[in-house]
């Protein structure tokens, strides 16, 4: 019987199935940060259990880091704890850690792939939802709560009911300025934030295959905003080529075996998903969200919706409730809506061909005067590559500022946040109500858009900026 | 964990859809690195004013809902954020159980991992209890996880489906851990035949 390619993965990793019960699966990989690991340890301690095995266990803290002076003491105690007692946990249960010195630090879903511990057919687990990240290489990959790390940490396994599956096919060749960032945004926009809950979504077709590793990783990072379990892509030439010679990354002999194995990772002709969505990108714009769900975006040649254009009774309401959270009038053109703040970073866009194009637009200009700019590398070495291209220069001349890696403004657990009334462009993938610092606003963006946005103080269509 | 049979409770309404995480605790109180103390956190952009005091329109500071342990919610409550301190704060705060139409997969996961029920029930059951909250003040449900079914005080009556497993683990506080560790000689074996190159080892 035809497989879809998540079948395939699942199935290699099943451990035990008995009737009534989840299957019970292998993780291969088990990615650890600061902030939903201490209660998972603590647990593991209570019951007096070991980490089954901490050769596939690795940690870094990236969450609540400051992204200024590493030199500097932590300001905040409370997230220096935090620190203090991941690098406790890890030095007690024998897990290789990334602390804050180590050039290697980063945000945990772009230090994965850059090291090659993320490759094909591996399934991999994180107590962050943006696990779904890790897909781009065709791995099952998923976020997960502090009790199933503390599981995972216990015994390497998770019990997990078997998702449905959901093709999102997406054609078409994008033009010069649209991004994989505008094509997922432009996919939850059409179909909600909650299309794919409780399915794995596989991304196919021809707009795929034509995207670099980076920009994959940008498509499955936000599966998460679907509602999806996670996202996944077929491996293929593009994905061996990202991962061959990388640090962990199988060397030799296993080298071959591993591409001949990960060479079988794709859906067979003829099999079936529960469901199949479409997205034709050949005429998609840059997008901008105007509401606070990922799905309230539109086209930057668009205008700012009314609550009266949605038919549903619960969604009008919670537009006009976003619209009066975001301070903006309904038909507003989008370009004309001004930015405080620029924030380019987070796991959705955050590696070098992210700074790379902003980097692009931002040449030879300048900062508006009342914006306020950041950029902040997803790792250590992100960073020092891009400052090896010159990247951070174009960054600092044009009046951005340059930081450390981390998480940082995306979620605004350190000391980067927005003041209240604040309007940001963010790179970031998510623009809850006060998610960037209560009472900030957020229109989540490509890294190029923001770029754009920069240095005109407003949103404006970086179509015309080539 | 805590076993949950039946639980009887004043029911409180959060009418809005897409609930994420980030409002059921926002980021600045993931720090901690107990499991205990996040309800005081519980909807904090909600619940206080830019000055620190409550918002007494935010129907958890209404004083006909201060004993709520039933919140009724929309659909796919418990959007975003994988922060498993969501639930832990839910339940420090004083629910036991949520009601919405629909959930987001990781944090209703994370719910039954502590013991909170995630009660799926059909789109128009969840219109009307709205409707019956805001008919008769003090609505109260009986949830009855044994027999799975919802009740009020009325003679209202509704069946729900629940994952046999799930439910049983509810019913009898199981920790899942210890049943996966009896696994031991299963999982041995499977790692006897996990290829070489799946264990990361450095150049």
């Amino acid at each position: 019987m035809p497989k879809t390619l998540f079948d395939k993965i699942w199935e290699r990793h099943v451990v035990d199935e008995e009737p009534g019960k989840p299957p019970l699966l292998y993780i291969d990989l088990h990615l650890v940060h600061e902030v939903t690991s201490p209660q998972a340890f603590e647990g593991l301690r209570l019951a007096g259990r070991k980490v089954r095995r901490p050769d596939l266990t690795f940690a870094v803290v990236d969450h609540n880091v400051p992204t200024t002076d590493r030199n500097l003491p932590i300001a905040d105690p409370v997230a220096a704890e935090q620190i203090e007692t991941l690098a406790r946990n890890c030095r007690d249960f024998g897990i290789r850690l990334w602390d804050l010195h180590a050039v290697e630090q980063g945000i945990v879903h772009v230090i994965g792939p850059e090291l090659g511990l993320t490759l094909p057919g591996k399934t991999i687990v994180c107590g962050d939802s943006h696990t779904s990240t890790h897909g781009a290489f065709g791995a099952l990959a998923f976020g997960i709560g502090t009790s199933e790390v503390e599981h995972v940490l216990a015994t390497q396994c998770l019990p997990q009911s078997k998702p449905r599956t959901t093709e999102v096919n997406i054609t078409g060749r994008r033009r010069r300025g649209v991004s994989a960032k505008d094509v997922i945004l432009a996919l939850i926009a059409r179909n909600g934030t909650d299309f794919a809950t409780g399915s794995v979504i596989e991304y196919t077709g021809e707009a795929i295959r034509e995207m670099t590793m980076e920009e994959r990783m940008t498509v499955c990072n936000m599966s998460i905003e679907a509602g999806a379990r996670a996202g996944l892509i077929a491996p293929d030439e593009t994905t061996f080529a990202y991962v061959k010679g990388r640090r962990f990354a199988p060397r030799g002999e296993q080298w071959e075996e591993a591409v001949r194995d990960w060479k079988e990772l794709y859906t067979d002709p003829g099999a079936v998903f529960d469901r199949r969505v479409e997205l034709d990108v050949s005429t998609l714009a840059p997008q901008v969200t105007w509401g606070t769900n990922p799905g309230m975006g539109t086209d930057v040649t668009g205008v700012v919706p009314s609550p009266e254009d949605f038919a549903d009774e619960a969604r009008r309401r919670a537009v006009e409730r976003a619209l009066q959270y975001m301070d903006l009038k309904p038909g507003t053109p989008i370009t004309s809506i001004r930015i405080d703040r620029v924030f380019i970073g987070s796991c959705t866009n955050s590696r070098l061909e992210d700074l790379r194009a902003a980097a692009a637009i931002v040449r030879g200009h300048k900062v508006a005067p009342h914006v306020r700019a950041m950029v902040v590398p997803g790792s250590g070495l992100v960073k020092r590559q891009a400052e090896a291209e010159g990247l951070d220069r174009i960054f600092r001349e044009a009046g951005f500022e340059w930081r450390e890696a981390g998480c940082s403004m995306c979620l605004g657990m350190n000391p980067d946040i927005l003041q209240p009334g604040e309007r940001c462009a963010s790179t970031s993938n998510r623009n809850f109500e006060g998610r960037q610092g209560r009472g900030g606003r957020t229109h989540l963006v490509s890294p190029e858009m923001a770029a754009a946005a920069a240095v005109a103080g407003h949103f404006v269509d970086v179509r015309e900026w080539f | 964990m805590k076993p949950f049979t039946q639980h009887e409770g004043l029911v409180a309404p959060l009418d809005r859809v897409n609930v994420d995480t980030d409002q059921i605790i926002p980021k600045q109180f993931l720090k901690r690195i107990q499991r205990t103390g996040f309800g005081q956190f519980l909807f904090y952009d909600w619940r206080f004013r830019e000055d620190g005091t409550p918002d007494p329109d935010f129907v958890l500071n209404r004083a006909e809902y201060r004993q709520a342990s039933i919140l009724l919610a929309r659909d796919n409550f418990g959007c975003g954020s994988s922060r498993e301190h969501a639930p832990w704060a839910l339940q420090d705060f004083g629910f036991r159980v949520i009601v919405a139409p629909s959930f987001a997969d990781i944090f209703y996961n994370n719910c039954f991992k502590n013991g909170l029920l995630p009660l799926r029930l059909p789109g128009e059951v969840v219109d009307r209890l709205f409707a019956e909250v805001q008919r008769r003040p003090g609505y109260r449900l009986t949830v009855d996880l044994e027999s799975c079914e919802v009740r009020d005080g009325q003679g209202w009556k509704t069946g729900f489906d629940i994952d046999p497993f799930r439910r049983e683990s509810l019913l009898k506080g199981l920790d899942d851990i210890g049943m996966t560790l009896s696994k031991e000689m299963q999982i041995s074996r499977y790692e006897q035949k996990i290829p070489g190159y799946m264990v990361p080892t450095e150049a």
